[in-house]
């Protein structure tokens, strides 16, 4: 570790202000303080002085999606050998490193695209970068289908970058997850590639599936009518779906991470989870297809809704801020994506749009709140008055 | 009853005047600065749209269509007033925003100077007289389908104005470019809110 800090502080001032490699300075105080304690201390005020600060947050969250990004990786060799056949003859650790080799480019793409632009923008604008990128760069690749061409990745990370993140200020000022819309614009922007039932299985081009492959998620069957999964693959994650969203296991692994180091909200990880088993409930009540009948809890189960509660809805930047808020904000998450899942035929999965127009709403949300709070405290007011 | 449930989701949610059409921008965009402003601004459209469009209704199948004024006299069977459909949709809308007008400022001074220039603008609000045309447009059966639309319709628009205005309000403490301030990360705001909105888009009712 000697040699590096060494070479920080011998290269410090190369960037300042004036000198040759100014336009560095961002990115040199960037990687220093993420390798070592920052120097900087506060100057004014009163500060509460907490080992917390916005760089451990982030590693935290980042460490919590290792599992379900590990599993996603596994999945994605398992559903590979399996659609070709060979599932039975494949070693555990081939399955993983093919996953592996198709999972890297993904994780690297995102990261490189975004943090350029995070890069440029710090420089530009003259502030530090921020540690936010860490997270969205891992949950962008997390969410998306294994056989989105890396351009489209990358293109769609440019854009939840800028107009996600960085139009609002940068990290903790947008009011959408980064992630989120990064998902949402490839889906709206590409629907051809982005759909159907041949993004999410990895297949070379010499590769022959077997006979009776097609490639569709349990989700896109289940919405025609044809309710065929089991249930434990459904919950360890052996099924076809988003490089991480697959295995409900990996994600309560990663929730339990959360919830005790108490990054991520348990108040919205549970009203989120309320609001879709009460919905699927009144949705078994009312059946009138196949798709509706499915026992409300296996909802939890498929597609993005599990990894969506736990990553997504709890994003503390676009989620409600208040107490309150955040209850009527996850409940109303987990009713409307299972409403949008089965009723409308348009998308297989509601959980990413549920989200979105969640965050859209939670400002809203906050202020109602707020506004109670105050009509309630000067009711109390002129009572003892 | 189910039909005009229908009809009024649908108009809030499905086919919502701000993010499935983009109408109404003018005052969307200048009145959204404040919860407090947009709340009346979104009350009083939903009053407008929702008197306007049955009054419309009336006058579109009565008087303005095809054949529609038989009811005088057989003979008017070949008469078609509806090139007038516009000047008169119009008309009805300007006296409904006079009325709101007067009322909003005998009731509430406060949100009547806030408001300002925009409260009588409404009458010339696409998203209203866009109301009026799709309703022509969609031949609603009778009065209660129109109302139920036009209801919806305001409703919507109003989601969509307190929305903004939230979202604005909480943008007012981030470090947006300079550039962008005001107007600029408005637009960028709405067009990911009708990204969001685009969930509610293929429901069938």
């Amino acid at each position: 570790m000697k040699f590096l800090k060494d070479f920080f502080e011998k290269t410090e001032p190369l960037v300042q202000k004036g000198a040759k490699y100014h336009w560095l300075q961002s990115v040199h105080d960037g990687f220093f303080t993420f390798l070592f304690v920052p120097k900087t201390t506060a100057k004014t005020g009163a500060h509460i002085h907490d080992y917390i600060d916005m760089k451990r947050t982030m590693s935290l969250v980042v460490l919590s999606v290792v599992p379900a990004l590990l599993f996603g990786m596994y999945n994605v060799g398992y559903q590979h050998f399996k659609a070709i056949g060979e599932l039975a003859s494949t070693g555990f650790f081939d399955l993983f490193f093919y996953g592996f080799l198709k999972v890297l480019p993904v994780v690297i793409v995102s990261y490189v695209v975004g943090l350029g632009i995070e890069f440029a923008f710090a420089q530009m604008r003259g502030h530090e970068i921020n540690e936010g990128f860490l997270v969205s760069g891992i949950l962008i690749p997390l969410v998306m289908p294994i056989e989105t061409p890396l351009w489209m990745v990358g293109v769609a990370t440019a854009f939840a970058v800028i107009f996600g993140k960085e139009v609002f200020g940068g990290t903790g000022m947008n009011i959408w997850n980064p992630a989120l819309i990064a998902r949402a614009f490839l889906f709206f922007a590409y629907p051809a590639q982005m759909s159907g039932n041949s993004v999410w299985v990895a297949l070379g081009k010499n590769d022959v599936p077997i006979d009776g492959f097609t490639g569709a998620t349990p989700m896109a069957d289940a919405a025609a009518g044809n309710i065929n999964f089991n249930v434990a693959d459904a919950f360890f994650g052996l099924i076809p779906g988003s490089i991480g969203e697959t295995s409900v296991l990996a994600i309560m692994l990663g929730a339990f991470i959360l919830i005790v180091t108490g990054i991520g909200n348990w108040k919205i990880m549970i009203s989120t989870i309320a609001g879709g088993l009460v919905m699927g409930i009144l949705l078994n009540i009312f059946a009138v297809n196949p798709f509706m009948e499915l026992p409300f809890w296996q909802h939890l189960l498929l597609g993005g809704f599990a990894f969506g509660a736990i990553f997504m809805a709890t994003d503390p930047v676009s989620a409600a801020q208040t107490e309150r808020g955040k209850w009527i904000y996850g409940f109303l998450i987990g009713i409307l994506a299972i409403l949008i899942r089965v009723v409308n035929p348009a998308f297989p999965e509601g959980m990413m749009l549920a989200i979105l127009l969640m965050n859209t709403f939670a400002p809203l949300i906050d202020h109602y709140v707020v506004q109670g709070h105050i009509k309630r405290r000067m009711k109390r007011a002129q009572i003892s008055a | 009853m189910e039909n005009l449930i229908n009809i009024f989701v649908k108009s809030i949610f499905i086919e919502n005047m701000v993010f499935a059409y983009f109408l109404g921008m003018c005052s969307y965009l200048a009145v959204s600065k404040t919860v407090k402003t947009a709340t009346g601004l979104g009350i009083a459209v939903i009053f407008v749209l929702g008197i306007t469009v049955p009054v419309d209704y009336l006058l579109e199948n009565y008087v303005l269509q095809e054949g529609a004024l038989t009811w005088l006299s057989p003979s008017f069977a070949e008469v078609d007033l509806s090139f007038l459909s516009f000047i008169m949709f119009i008309a009805v809308i300007a006296s409904m925003v006079q009325l709101v007008e007067m009322i909003v400022e005998k009731f509430a001074p406060v949100l009547y100077t806030q408001l300002g220039i925009f409260l009588p603008l409404i009458a010339v609000n696409c998203a209203i007289l866009g109301g009026s045309l799709f309703m022509q447009q969609k031949a609603f059966v009778n009065i209660g389908e129109a109302s139920a639309y036009g209801i919806g319709s305001g409703v919507g628009w109003f989601l969509a104005i307190v929305g903004i205005a939230a979202i604005r309000e909480k943008i007012q403490y981030s470090n947006v470019p300079a550039p962008l301030r005001g107007l600029g990360i408005t637009f960028i705001v709405t067009g990911l809110m009708g990204l969001a909105f685009m969930g509610f888009m293929g429901i069938k009712l």
